[in-house]
């Protein structure tokens, strides 16, 4: 079935006969319905694939029949379905780990998730998260918060000293003595202006309201 | 069957030697069985501050490399009766010479005639780290009041709570100056603890007497009236169990007989 939208073009695939069957099927379809002109643009096609899954190598397959035609590019391919890594992962990348030690010198705690430290990290020790790091303890090490690309990702601690704070792949640099003071309660997270910055644990109910899971709130 | 303790510090010169010697005359003087075994091959020192350097015949490689039986390389220290023995490192090889599991099967069968087995790690992290862990069920990191040393110390806890087989470490703290401490000059030991967190078992005087017993070849420990000596026997207590108190400066002896000398003048 072929939709037109005013974003372009949307395929979906038959789901139940067998992939060779999708190729030629969807060859004849393309090689019907269109006649194209030198001078037309080029069309983004979206691929709905309901429920049949496809690996890399077919949605390659796929992607090449569509290109065949000229001035068709796949946009994305979607499907209801994905494989139980896929899913395994994505609840990794949502699930806040739990850990309760010391990160010392030379060592790395890494996570995809959210990371909840019980525990201090060590001057020479390092935590990473794919989305924030809360330190129920002293950071004095460094932290990597937001390694899978989200900018709003958060890192939160009982007592601020890091060596270095880093959010995606901005890099904090603390004013000099900053540090060795050691600040209770803190936060660091990416401002308007895309520098890491750091300020009292209030101020991310302002700034990252996302945080709060509570639905109906107190 | 013995404990092996393992004394490492991961930076050099904070007094891995000298707490594995007097630890080991402090336990042999309450009655236990001791073998100190120096696994600092190349740079061997417990010997000499043990005053044993002059009686050696094999070391711990001759053993490894089967050219004697363990019994053949234990040096006997005469002062404890028979409680009390020394299995030297060698000074022509290096580190490489040995590897963990030769180690631990050595470590183990001292285990079978010994209390207690002291080794005596190098610095650093590599491979003499590697063995001279390998055969241990405990661990006492040293350290000093210094940030470095400190810094040092953190690491090599982490790579010994990697360890399956040795319980989790305890800390000695090294070389303290009473003056500085009073200046707040020096990391003080509350700091050091928390930083580290683990169990301090240990806080040792810097003290000049250190140096000269340990250049005589006399550990201090055999001094009963030495603060340090004093610091010394009470980690060795502390291991049999008993539960003596932290002073955070163990300083000279405050008994009764001690303050009645003090009376008169006398020390
Ligand atoms: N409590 C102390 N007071 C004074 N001097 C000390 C004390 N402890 C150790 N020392 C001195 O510090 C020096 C280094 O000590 P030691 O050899 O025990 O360190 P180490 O950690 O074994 O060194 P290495 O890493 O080279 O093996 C020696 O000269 C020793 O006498
Ligand atoms: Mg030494």
């Amino acid at each position: 079935m072929i939709k037109g939208t005013k974003d372009g073009l949307t395929l979906h695939l038959d789901d139940s006969c067998s992939f060779l069957e999708l190729l030629n099927e969807l060859d004849t379809k393309l090689s019907a319905n269109y006649r194209f002109q030198e001078n037309d643009p080029l069309i983004a096609v979206k691929v709905h694939t309901g429920n049949r899954y496809l690996s890399e190598n077919q949605k390659e397959k796929i992607k090449e029949v569509i290109r065949q035609k000229k001035k068709l590019v796949v946009d994305e391919i979607h499907s209801n379905v994905v494989t139980k890594e896929e899913a395994s992962q994505w609840i990794a990348e949502n699930q806040i780990a739990t850990v309760a030690k010391m990160v010392r010198s030379g060592q790395v705690l890494e996570v995809p998730g959210d990371l909840l430290l019980i525990g201090d990290v060590n001057p020479g020790g390092t935590v990473i998260a794919g989305g924030n790091i809360f330190v129920m303890g002293v950071l004095k090490g460094i932290a990597h918060a937001g390694t899978g690309g989200n900018e709003e990702s958060i890192i939160a601690a009982s007592v601020m000293k890091p060596a270095q704070l880093r959010i995606c792949g901005i890099v904090n640099r603390a004013p000099d003595g900053y540090a060795e003071e050691g600040h209770q309660m803190e936060c660091a997270y990416i401002d308007e202006n895309r520098q890491v910055v750091v300020d009292k644990l209030q101020v991310l109910k302002k700034h990252r309201p996302i945080l709060n899971r509570l639905e109906g709130g107190l | 069957m013995g404990e092996a303790i393992v004394i490492t510090s991961g930076k050099g010169g904070v007094g891995k030697t000298t707490t594995s010697a007097n630890l080991g005359t402090s336990l042999a003087l309450l009655g236990k069985k001791v073998c100190l075994v120096d696994t600092d091959i190349g740079l061997r020192n417990l010997d000499v501050v043990m005053g044993l350097e002059n009686r050696i015949i094999y070391d711990l490689v001759d053993v490894v490399e089967g050219r004697c039986k363990i019994h053949q390389a234990l040096v006997k220290d005469k002062r404890f009766d028979g409680l009390l023995y020394l299995l030297p490192a060698a000074q022509t090889s290096d580190k490489s010479a040995v590897n963990p599991e030769q180690m631990k099967s050595l470590v183990e069968e001292l285990k079978q005639d010994y209390d207690y087995i002291i080794i005596d790690c190098p610095a650093g992290i590599e491979q003499g780290y590697k063995n001279a862990v390998a055969g241990a069920n405990k661990a006492i990191v040293v350290t000093t009041p210094e940030t470095s040393a400190v810094r040092d110390a953190d690491r090599i806890i982490g790579l010994l709570e990697k360890e399956e087989n040795i319980e989790p470490p305890m800390l000695v703290i090294n070389r303290i100056r009473n003056h500085m401490l009073k200046n707040g000059e020096m990391l003080d030991i509350d700091e050091i603890t928390a930083h580290l967190s683990i169990d301090l078992i240990g806080i040792v005087a810097d003290d000049d007497q250190v140096i000269k017993a340990s250049n005589q070849g006399e550990p201090i420990a055999l001094d009963p009236n030495n603060r340090a000596s004093i610091a010394y026997r009470n980690i060795a207590r502390r291991i049999l169990g008993e539960s003596i108190p932290l002073q955070p400066l163990e300083d000279e002896p405050k008994g009764f007989v001690a303050k009645i000398k003090a009376l008169f003048g006398a020390r």
